[in-house]
């Protein structure tokens, strides 16, 4: 049965079987490439996106159970100029790169709720997503110019 | 490390042949003669528009360690171009175009450094003999800056885009020609640049393995036997084909042999292949399959079985001696005190975030590839191999990486796309599941050391007993687990034996990042700060002496294969950074005897680069420990070219040997026992410490700094325990000494 789905801004209709993770109908569906696979067991965080503004493991997330807006790394900002991705550049945060848009995307939800949030809060905030080269320095350094530069207090 | 490096690029020359042969043997002394080729030329890395802009082919695989931005800054700074004016992109594999393109060993700086720069310069010689040509002037005459060539004495310049199709069809001079700029004129070398796929990451776009699509596109996973090389009695083949969306389903009658990737006879892992429309429906269909496995010779191994073996080899002498010298047994006697320990460590997943797998598609006897090998032209060679082609009717095509470590210098999931493409006659984009990913590893080796050390009344270090306890068979050693006979403190104590014995094993072992030297530096490291202890005597004083040490001369070498590439040790450039970093953390006046908090320091050469690092650690009650602050020291020679990215894969080296200390592989009937993250950990955001990277510049040319930055982390968090709780870390990961992280 075709499912509805409201992935950045946009309703889009999928027809696949109701507990395909989310993760794999917007990478393989959608061709939404930018979530990651790294665990298919909510362990890493690659796979992040926002569910109602919500950070959710989308790997481990049915896509028959999601009735909030999906928001990925695509939809994030029209031009790639949310503060976090500003601030990502602007540190130039990514070794590898494949975990960062899980990072970046649990870092959107955290700003929503924390607009100003301590290394304490950051590390736990954070403290699922997995990056396996260690740029964790870099993803703190961000989050916090990112703060200080104002990120918007609400993402879809 | 030397006798590790040795197999990785013995293995390499096997399996891909080409170019770059000559700087696999003797990689160290190949790069630096001067003016030797590489043939290369401007025009293969180089393409300027007519706007200006300028495009630089980046030759290497990206895995995170930065080359792709790295080293097309070697050729801008020498073309002079504008960098806001540069746009890079990643070459296919053609190494008589590219010269080498394997991304491994800590190789890329050391091979690109001058040759790459001369390609910069060579360029910008074209540039200029165009102008010359143009207005009739002397090329001596003319100068260039920031993307323009100039003529002083007229006053008239013109940019590099309305020279480029002029300066294009001349002939390209011979690199060793050129001159190239004093290094006082720098200006990108030396100045952070952004990595040039930034921009791309933080949006999402499509840039790595996993996310290649191509038009009719299957998707594959593989079932493998639990037990490494384990073969398919039967399996319910025929029921998986009828789930929805498979479409083919093929036994991989495969043979493999633990050192498999070694040689040019790759062979396949055994088990079931299945292809569905979506990647989920075959991981799904996965479920259902039922296998009768014939687990083969690996299925009576054990990881308690090793350790017993182990225990009773380490009470023989060693089966090879590997160098000795003097009169070990003599002083031992003559020894104020003896110290023994035996120091073991378990073997390790790479755990790449981005699991194994490529896309091919083989049709009307060629095939494409697109794949996120760390030796893609050796990738190209088995798979050539495997399937029977020539390697000039593969076309491959390097996505970055998400993160290599070492897992990718072997090129299973290549022979395996390829293979399958094949087979279906479709494109086939092959990707692993995690647990295919830890469970079918090429790992990082276990392996155990018996120690034993003499020191006389005045607490001076006079024999050196190890017996290295390693996987292999006769002479042949797991890959990634053999030891220098110049590991220190070889030749820098009067008396010395470092001996080895083997145990037979049938699991793959592969290269981990800084192989061979993150296990045993952990081990030599430590041990030396066990010996500082039982001297009494600080740590640092007491390596520092023994690098002072005249060494004692390495013996002959001759009919030693490969034993001669790497220089030997400078004590000054180690003792440099240690006291650099000693300085930084304020090693003298630390505090001590505060009971769960200690500071420990470590150093280590390897892979052409020197680092000292100091950790300051604290130890609660339950043994948990939290790494409160790392100090690290570099010392890779004469230019931190793009210290941004350096300072980043310091942090990556400390936090990658943090993540080592809390990880093991275990096996139980054959069977590796972890499956996934929460069975092998990787380093979280609350467990790491601030990291200060601090730089010692020397005359020498710049190394990479891909491997040496991790080494020295683990012995330095260990030798902070100690100082904290009194107790020695000889066994890891942690839990194994009764610690762990908080």
């Amino acid at each position: 049965m075709p499912l509805k789905l409201t992935i950045n801004n946009v309703v889009q209709t999928v027809d696949v079987p109701p507990d395909t993770p989310l993760l794999w109908v917007l990478r393989d569906v959608l061709n939404l490439k930018g979530a990651k696979y790294g665990c298919g067991m909510g362990l890493c965080g690659a796979c992040t996106v926002l569910i109602g503004g919500r950070a959710v493991r989308s790997c481990m997330t049915h896509v028959g159970s999601v009735t909030e807006p999906v928001t990925t790394i695509e939809g994030l900002s029209p031009d790639g100029n949310h503060p976090l991705q500003v601030a990502w550049e602007a540190i130039d945060v990514p070794q590898c790169g494949y975990c960062q848009s899980g990072q970046i995307m649990a870092a959107t939800a955290l700003l929503a709720r924390t607009p100003h949030p301590s290394d304490a809060e950051i590390d736990s905030a954070m403290n699922g997503n997995l990056c396996r080269c260690g740029t964790y320095p870099r993803i703190r350094e961000a989050i916090h110019q990112a703060a200080a530069a104002g990120a918007p207090a609400r993402s879809k | 490390m030397r006798l590790n490096r040795r197999s990785f690029l013995k293995m390499s020359a096997l399996a891909g042949g080409g170019f770059a042969l000559g700087l696999y043997t003797r990689p160290w002394a190949v790069a630096h003669a001067q003016g030797k080729p590489p043939d290369l030329t401007p025009q293969a890395f180089i393409r300027i528009a007519a706007d200006g802009t300028v495009t630089i082919m980046a030759r290497g695989p990206e895995i995170g360690q930065g080359v792709k931005t790295m080293l097309p800054m070697l050729i801008a700074e020498e073309l002079d171009a504008d960098w806001k004016d540069v746009r890079v992109e990643q070459a296919d594999v053609d190494e008589a175009r590219y010269g080498p393109q394997f991304a491994g060993g800590s190789m890329s700086t050391p091979f690109g450094w001058e040759p790459l720069r001369q390609v910069g310069a060579a360029g910008r010689q074209l540039l200029v003999s165009a102008a010359a040509s143009t207005w009739g002037v002397p090329a001596a005459e003319c100068a260039t800056n920031a993307g323009r060539v100039l003529h002083g004495a007229s006053g008239r310049s013109a940019g590099y885009g309305e020279l480029a199709a002029k300066a294009a069809a001349l002939p390209a001079p011979a690199l060793s020609s050129v001159k190239l700029k004093d290094p006082k004129d720098y200006r990108i070398i030396g100045k952070s640049k952004a990595g040039v796929d930034t921009h791309a990451i933080v949006i999402g776009k499509p840039l790595f393995g996993i996310d290649v699509t191509l038009p009719d596109m299957l998707h594959a996973v593989i079932q493998k036997c639990p037990v490494f090389g384990g073969k398919v009695k039967s399996a319910n083949l025929e029921e998986i084909k009828r789930l929805p969306g498979v479409r083919h389903v093929f036994l991989i009658d495969g043979t493999i042999a633990p050192a498999a990737v070694v040689p040019n006879e790759p062979g396949m892992e055994p088990g079931v292949a299945i292809l569905a429309d979506t990647w989920w429906q075959a991981q799904q269909a996965r479920k259902s399959l039922k296998v009768d496995w014939d687990s083969g010779p690996g299925a009576t191994q054990s990881s308690e079985g090793f350790s017993k073996q182990a225990e009773d080899l380490l009470k023989s002498p060693p089966a090879q001696t590997l160098r000795s010298y003097g009169d070990v047994d003599g002083a031992f006697k003559s020894a104020a005190k003896v110290v023994e320990a035996v120091y073991a460590y378990p073997f390790i997943a790479h755990g790449t975030l981005e699991p194994m797998g490529t896309t091919a598609s083989f049709k009307d006897g060629m095939l494409e590839m697109w794949t996120t090998s760390q030796t893609p032209g050796e990738g190209r060679g088995l798979v050539a191999h495997a399937l029977g082609m020539k390697p000039e009717d593969i076309a491959v095509h390097m996505c970055r990486a998400g993160g290599g470590f070492g897992r990718r210098l072997m090129n299973d999931f290549m022979v395996e796309a390829a293979w399958l493409s094949k087979q279906a006659g479709a494109p086939v984009k092959l990707l692993w599941a995690r647990e295919d990913d830890i469970g079918h590893d090429a790992y990082r080796a276990g392996g155990f050391h018996g120690l034993k050390a003499g020191l006389d009344a005045q607490g001076k270090l006079i024999a050196f007993r190890q017996h290295f306890i390693t996987y292999g068979s006769g002479k042949q050693t797991a890959a990634g687990a053999e030891i220098g006979i110049d590991e220190f403190p070889s030749g820098r104590v009067p008396n010395y034996s470092l001996g080895s014995s083997s145990m037979p094993l049938w699991l793959r072992t592969g290269w981990l990042r800084a192989p061979g030297a993150n296990a045993i530096c952990f081990v030599g490291q430590s041990f030396l700060d066990e010996l500082a202890a039982a001297a009494g005597r600080d740590p640092l004083e007491f390596q520092l002496e023994l690098l002072s040490a005249k060494p004692v001369p390495m013996p002959h070498r001759d009919g030693v294969e490969g034993e001669d590439f790497d220089p030997p040790l400078n004590a000054d450039r180690l003792k440099g950074v240690f006291e650099l970093v000693a300085e930084k953390s304020g090693w003298a006046n630390r505090k001590q005897g505060t009971p769960g908090r200690g500071m420990g320091i470590a150093g280590y050469y390897c892979h052409l680069g020197y680092f000292a690092e100091v950790a300051d650690v604290s130890v609660d009650s339950n043994n948990k420990v939290t790494v409160n602050h790392v100090w690290a020291a570099g010392d890779v020679g004469s230019h931190i070219i793009n210290p941004r990215a350096a300072e980043s894969m310091g942090y990556g080296g400390v936090v990658e040997g943090l993540s080592h200390m809390a990880q093991e592989i275990t096996l139980v009937d054959g069977r590796v026992q972890q499956t996934n993250y929460h069975q092998h950990p990787i380093l979280r955001m609350r467990q790491t410490p601030p990291i200060e990277v601090f730089w010692r510049i020397t005359d020498f040319p710049p190394t990479g700094l891909g491997e040496p930055t991790l080494p020295p982390i683990l012995p330095a968090v260990g030798n902070a325990i100690f100082a904290a709780t009194g107790k020695r870390i000889r066994t890891l990961p942690l839990s194994r000494s009764g610690f762990g992280w908080a």
